[in-house]
């Protein structure tokens, strides 16, 4: 069992979902209240991450973080190492590739407050601020959480991606998927299966939550 | 503190209008499905914008579309309640009821819960509550925020007809205390002319007639808009005694009148709506009649409409009944100006809803 690879693999999830907290609240309150032009593009490009090759998505993550790219090079003089092959390089990649997981659910959550309670909340005399705490978190909570859900178990998971941007350096990029790959290239079929069973205890407990917490947002607001 | 509304717009829906609300009274905004009126309402509200405009209450500009003023809706001192109430689901009737206030003040909910006859149920939340009760919490949420102007949109549409009768009580008890501008949306006429002081009718987003109810009410042209057979007249009377056999006699300028259904205790002023087409026209005293209530009037005018109709107004000790009789019967029956005729009404013609309490605190 390889505790490091475990340990990077968590705390890649939860930088993810750190980051990825008011984006989802804030892009998917948006794309759930508002219409504006060029709204399906923007929900095109969030969705993205989800059908394109995770292979291809690294490449391009790859060419855009690289030593070359403005990104990379601004990247280089500010930290003084590259922003590839390394954690935050990895963090940054893990943002990008969890955007559907993190805007969609919130924003069904988002969309299920009926149009009158939003209304009603301004008619209350509740800022947009104000009413995003005690009328939009409190209906559409279930939603953001589940996202957050998905966003940390998807972020455990991710295998090629992170493999194209990351490498596999122990204890900076390795990560639990990546040292399963390993393990079994190196015929360690043991450590593998332990490892996997790990993973898939991880995942069936968030997706479970995940389950549990949607049928109480169905609940919520009928 | 008067609301002064002008609106012009293209869309959602084509506008141009404008009128004027005095503090602590009702206006009627009606007009059918379409027509503009919850538009309208929803530009005064600010969650709609129409192109050109302006909405002042009390001094305060909350949209002056030439001066380029148009103030947030949560910046507009405004309570409105919904057709659906729009209850946040999550919070109790007491917690909806203080989310509006400035400084939220349980006290303050329990007395407004009170005023809506609600206060037992402050604790709960609005799926465990009635259609009627959900409405009470909206109106003491609306009223929650000091509103400089009350807004009401079709808010007796969700709610069965007993409920209704209950909360037209309410509403017209309620408005002894309320002395901010009061908009009542509605396509239902006699909501109309029981609860409202003034009406302005609305066709195609332009005012067709606006008025005092009475006035409106006998307006040819303003019933075209909502119908002819709306034609109501609305006549004062007291309860005067609930007889054993169901009917209720009620005393008024028009004599004793003995109608069905009427809920109130003896000596409550009532307002009653005769429809125009359900009265019927005797130049004699008729004898041996199943209908109970017979009430002598003089003739004021009588307009001809284009169609077979006619509308005869009566004065009946100085208020104004309306029947809607055919220009043949007229003829028939040489009805003239300054002419004395019967009016026969049927107690069964007068439907339960169409008596309510009447306001306590004006005229």
């Amino acid at each position: 069992m390889d505790w490091t690879a475990l340990f990077l693999s968590l705390q890649l999830a939860g930088w993810t979902v750190v980051f990825l907290l008011p984006v989802s609240v804030l892009m998917g309150r948006l794309l759930a209240y508002r219409r504006f032009r060029g709204k399906g593009l923007v929900e095109a490009l969030v969705m993205l991450p989800l059908v394109l090759p995770p292979t291809v998505f690294g490449f391009y993550l790859l060419v855009a973080f690289g030593r070359n790219s403005p990104l990379g090079d601004l990247w280089q003089t500010l930290f003084g190492h590259q922003l590839v092959f390394s954690f935050q390089g990895l963090v940054l990649a893990s943002v990008i590739f969890n955007l559907p997981f993190a805007i969609q659910p919130a924003q069904r959550g988002f969309e299920s407050i009926p149009v009158e309670v939003r209304e009603a909340a301004r008619c209350c005399g509740l800022s947009p601020m104000a009413a995003l705490w005690r009328v939009d978190l409190p209906l559409a909570w279930p939603g953001v959480v589940t996202a957050m859900v998905l966003t940390f178990a998807h972020t455990l998971g991710e295998f090629g991606i992170v493999l194209m941007v990351g490498g596999s350096i122990p204890g900076e990029t390795k990560t639990i998927a990546i040292a399963i790959y390993d393990r079994v290239q190196g015929f360690d079929d043991k450590g593998a299966a332990t490892m996997s069973a790990v993973l898939v205890a991880i995942s069936l407990f968030t997706i479970a939550l995940t389950y549990w917490l949607s049928a109480r947002v169905g609940r919520r607001l009928s | 503190m008067a609301l002064e509304v002008m609106a012009q717009a293209q869309t959602p829906i084509a506008l141009d209008i404008s009128f004027r609300v005095d503090p602590g009274e009702l206006l009627a905004l009606v007009g059918h499905s379409g027509s503009g009126k919850t538009t309208l309402l929803r530009c005064i509200a600010g969650l709609s914008h129409p192109e050109a405009g302006r909405v002042v209450v009390g001094g305060t500009t909350w949209l002056d579309t030439t001066a380029g003023v148009n103030l947030p809706t949560h910046r507009r001192r405004v309570g409105v309640v919904f057709q659906n109430y729009a209850l946040f689901p999550h919070m109790t009737a007491a917690q909806n009821v203080m989310v509006a206030m400035v400084s939220p003040d349980r006290a303050e909910a329990a007395r407004l819960l009170d005023l809506v006859n609600l206060h037992s149920l402050s604790d709960r939340k609005p799926a465990q509550l009635s259609g009627g009760q959900q409405q009470r919490v909206a109106v003491a949420r609306a009223l929650a925020r000091k509103p400089q102007a009350l807004l009401l949109d079709e808010p007796f549409s969700a709610v069965d007809r007993p409920t209704r009768e209950t909360l037209y009580a309410e509403i017209i008890a309620l408005r002894a205390s309320l002395a901010m501008p009061v908009i009542l949306v509605t396509h239902d006429m006699n909501e109309a002319q029981l609860l409202a002081d003034r009406m302005v009718v609305i066709e195609q987003g332009r005012v067709v007639r606006q008025g005092s109810t009475a006035q409106v009410m006998a307006d040819p042209d303003a019933l075209r808009a909502m119908g002819i057979r709306e034609v109501a007249a609305m006549l004062p009377a007291t309860i005067a005694e609930h007889g054993s056999d169901g009917l209720t006699r009620l005393d008024g300028p028009t004599g004793a009148l003995y109608l069905a259904g009427v809920s109130g205790p003896v000596g409550a002023q009532v307002r009653v709506r005769i429809m125009a087409h359900e009265v019927i026209l005797s130049r004699a005293r008729p004898e041996g009649l199943s209908a109970q209530n017979i009430i002598a009037g003089v003739i004021t005018r009588i307009v001809q409409g284009v169609g077979p109709g006619a509308m005869v107004h009566i004065d009946v000790a100085g208020h104004d009944l309306l029947a809607r009789i055919t220009r043949r019967a007229a003829d028939q029956m040489h009805l003239a100006p300054g002419d004395a005729v019967h009016a026969i009404v049927k107690s069964m013609s007068v439907a339960r809803d169409h008596v309510a309490r009447a306001p306590t605190h004006r005229d």
